[in-house]
């Protein structure tokens, strides 16, 4: 009888966090259930048929330079711009699926230069690395080279 | 839903669809429905009674087929869209090749990818307007240059012949054009040189002369020191030492379009005997 003159709680009242620890589990579940359920109501959604999109294995491509193996837009012939001509070979080269790697490789600087720079560099190089000691054997010539003098103490092997 | 869009197609179309395969080379028309290899034996022309028996008819060989211009794809069937011949390409390595619709035509429709020449017609704040023979102008923006920066902008004046790649170009937006490939170079594209000469042809003499065993261009070559810019929207730019070897090339490349080898072959050796 009590029971039943009990004044019930509202419901937003129940949900409030403080309320939550004196109610038991069926109420809990009930008013969990309501939220639920206001939510997915709340939920919009587009009510069209599902698209079922299956893997397509035909692939659309507009482009004819891709079709028929277009080549490079820009020519030029008998040297008129020697830059286009060198993008000429670069950019077409590239159709052939790279068959001939460019052994041509162009030298900045060529080997005997290169030789002859790094012998007058062997002094002054070594100069840096020589104790004060050894810095003596490296003296200028008049052309501003420096060259080690002396040669270096080496062993030698006693004649028996 | 989607069985009644394919019936009424279906019903549009008219004709029995006929297999890639053995169209090749052939007319097509608009409108008309593409088998692919591996669709034939299902539905193809052998009907009912020819049919190979089969392990698993279910399952259908599933090959990668690239559509290229003219083509277009419609849930899993082919269909034209252009009047030409049909070509094909076998592919690389796997795959099911390219299959193409060789048309002619003369209005240019902008494709992603192309190197196109296009004409400066307007500056406006941070674009240019391109007009590229499509539609409607291209824009392009002015940091699509090599090594331009917001500070140091290309110098590029209203007129200025542009050789540039579309980045954007699809049938609802305004193409984009730009002048520098994914790392950031040039690669040839930018501001085309002062004078030389401009023209138009048919889309489809650009793609005979750029092809990679094109006669035209090798033989053009050996005449005269040239230079020489193709756009695939149809506009080749020349230029020669002097004027009238400009011109004297610019007719031959309008005129080789339709002469038979022969009388190509007789002209060049007029040519060179000047």
């Amino acid at each position: 009888m009590a029971a039943e003159h009990k004044t019930k709680l509202s419901k937003n009242l129940l949900r409030m966090k403080f309320m939550q620890r004196g109610l038991d589990s069926e109420t809990k579940q009930q008013l969990e259930e309501e939220e639920k359920k206001i939510i997915s109501e709340e939920h919009w959604y587009l009510d069209l048929p599902e698209l079922k999109e299956k893997e397509s294995f035909i692939i659309e491509e507009q482009s004819f330079s891709l079709c028929e193996d277009l080549l490079y837009g820009r020519m030029s012939f008998r040297g008129f711009n020697p830059e286009v001509e060198k993008l000429m070979l670069q950019m077409n080269s590239k159709h052939k699926a790279e068959e001939i790697e460019d052994e041509t490789v162009e030298l900045d600087v060529s080997d005997e230069e290169m030789a002859k720079r790094y012998e007058t560099l062997v002094g002054t190089i070594g100069k840096k690395f020589a104790k004060k000691r050894d810095r003596a054997n490296y003296e200028e010539d008049e052309n501003g080279n420096i060259k080690p003098t002396k040669a270096k103490k080496v062993f030698l092997k006693p004649q028996d | 839903m989607a069985e009644a869009v394919a019936v009424a197609v279906e019903s549009l179309a008219g004709v029995k669809a006929r297999a890639a395969r053995t169209v090749l080379g052939q007319v097509v028309l608009p409108g008309e429905e593409l088998l692919l290899p591996e669709q034939e034996d299902a539905e193809g022309p052998g009907g009912a009674g020819e049919r190979p028996l089969r392990l698993n008819p279910g399952v259908r060989s599933r090959v990668r087929v690239v559509c290229g211009p003219g083509l277009r794809r419609c849930g899993d069937r082919l269909l034209v869209t252009k009047c030409g011949r049909l070509r094909h390409k076998e592919p690389g390595g796997g795959g099911g090749g390219v299959y193409w619709v060789d048309s002619q035509q003369k209005r240019y429709v902008p494709v992603k990818g192309d190197h196109v020449i296009g004409i400066v017609i307007a500056k406006s704040g941070d674009i240019f307007k391109v007009d590229v023979g499509g539609s409607e102008p291209a824009s392009l923006s002015y940091l699509a240059f090599e090594g331009a920066t917001k500070r140091n902008r290309p110098n590029v004046q209203v007129g200025d012949l542009i050789y540039g790649q579309f980045v954007v170009a699809n049938k609802d937006m305004e193409p984009e054009m730009v002048c520098i490939d994914s790392c950031g170079r040039a690669n040839g594209m930018g501001v085309i040189g002062q004078d030389g000469l401009l023209f138009k042809v048919t889309l489809g003499l650009i793609r005979k002369l750029l092809a990679p065993d094109c006669e035209i261009i090798q033989e053009v070559g050996k005449l005269y020191p040239l230079e020489i810019v193709f756009g695939m929207n149809g506009r080749i730019w020349v230029k020669a030492k002097t004027i009238q070897q400009t011109l004297i090339l610019a007719n031959i490349l309008e005129a080789c379009e339709h002469m038979t080898t022969d009388q190509r072959k007789q002209i060049f050796s007029r040519l060179a005997e000047r």
